[in-house]
């Protein structure tokens, strides 16, 4: 792809010199015209990914990933967006198949697309008034209504915080035995880094 | 059908078999259960199996799944219950005619299985009585027809009510033939 195009047009466009594919940073108020020119200058047709992230220790909370792919230069690029004040212009009107991805990540962290033609959420029904991928929320739930008043009156069920049992389990790293296929270094995570 | 149910001796009786009404409707129901295939995740692929020629469930008069619940007598619920899809299942299980049935097939239907998460109901039995509980993970299509000839015993042995399990409770639900 041609590099320098994007970031002299868009000098708000920062390069984070990803490791697999050409990654950029990309202020929000010029995503569509970024995402326009790729598509109609260099090629970049198809929008294989978007999904909403959230983003600890930095002073914007969520972000968008939105990854493109040239079906004629077979290349890929990343584009990182930060959510001012959780709002993201929608690209659904450059790509139709982010219609459901942005309301995925409306769903899940409550990322705000605007100009979106059907802002519903997707997941959860639509009263649920929680983004349950948010880092504050707990994955067991929190109690609400149950999604039917009717089917409600005549179980008395409630959506209720799933009973964790002293979970999530997660593995403590080391074979459990011989024959396991797992990874021999389990030792790092996000937080911790590889030893 | 429990033999005392069922009295016949061709030298005695000739054409002629003598029984009770209800041994009668309840051997009737028992073997022409139709299931409503409320398939829900992966279990529905096993319960696909349990249909087809390699188990046949069409051996226990089962194999006609119906798709509309004013058609169908047992439900059985095969895989994760989501809250948002928890409404459906209870609004099909309501359209469906008495007398009617509910199995519980697999971890997910029956407990909420390994999904401790916001989004899943922790059992069916929260929200429609079961009769039968089948475990597994999906369950085989052994496990299936085992669950459904216990289902069969159960309805053989009917005597105007039927005994199921209603959040966490046995409920008693009287049965009008």
């Amino acid at each position: 792809m041609d590099a320098a195009a994007l970031t002299s047009r868009f000098p708000a466009t920062q390069d984070l010199a990803g490791k697999d594919m050409p990654t950029y940073r990309v202020a929000g108020s010029d995503l569509l015209a970024v995402v326009s020119a790729l598509r109609d200058e260099q090629g970049f047709d198809l929008l294989a990914d978007l999904c909403g992230l959230e983003l600890q220790g930095r002073p914007v909370r969520f972000g968008v990933v939105i990854h493109l792919l040239s079906t004629t230069h077979k290349e890929y690029v990343r584009l990182h967006v930060d959510a001012a004040n959780d709002r993201v212009p929608s690209v659904s009107s450059l790509h139709p198949g982010a219609n459901w991805h942005e309301r995925e990540a409306f769903d899940m962290f409550g990322i705000v697309f605007e100009g979106h033609p059907d802002p519903r959420r997707i997941l959860m029904w639509d009263a649920y008034p929680y983004h349950p991928l948010r880092k504050d929320f707990p994955l067991a739930g929190i109690e609400v209504p149950f999604p039917a008043a009717d089917v409600a009156e005549v179980t008395g069920q409630k959506v209720e915080p799933a009973p964790m049992m002293g979970g999530p389990f997660v593995s403590h790293g080391g074979k459990l035995s011989e024959g396991e296929p797992s990874a021999l270094d389990q030792s790092w995570t996000e937080e911790k880094p590889k030893a | 059908m429990v033999k005392s149910d069922f009295g016949y001796n061709s030298k005695v009786e000739g054409e002629v078999i003598v029984t009770r009404a209800d041994a009668v409707v309840n051997w009737v129901r028992s073997n022409s259960v139709w299931p409503m295939p409320m398939g829900l995740a992966c279990c529905a692929i096993e319960l696909m199996a349990a249909g087809g020629s390699r188990f046949d469930i069409s051996r226990f008069g089962m194999e006609v799944m119906r798709f509309s619940p004013r058609q169908a007598d047992c439900m059985i619920v095969a895989g994760t219950v989501t809250y948002k899809m928890a409404e459906v299942v209870r609004r099909i299980y309501d359209q469906m005619a008495e007398p009617k049935w509910v199995v519980a097939m697999g971890a997910c239907a029956s407990t909420g299985g390994m999904y401790r998460s916001y989004a899943t109901l922790q059992g069916v039995d929260n929200i429609v009585p079961v009769d039968i509980y089948i475990s597994g993970c999906p369950p085989r299509p052994e496990a299936l027809l085992d669950g459904m000839m216990l289902l069969q015993e159960k309805i053989r042995n009917e005597g105007g009510s039927l005994r199921r399990t209603f959040r966490g409770r046995t409920v008693e639900t009287k049965i009008v033939s």
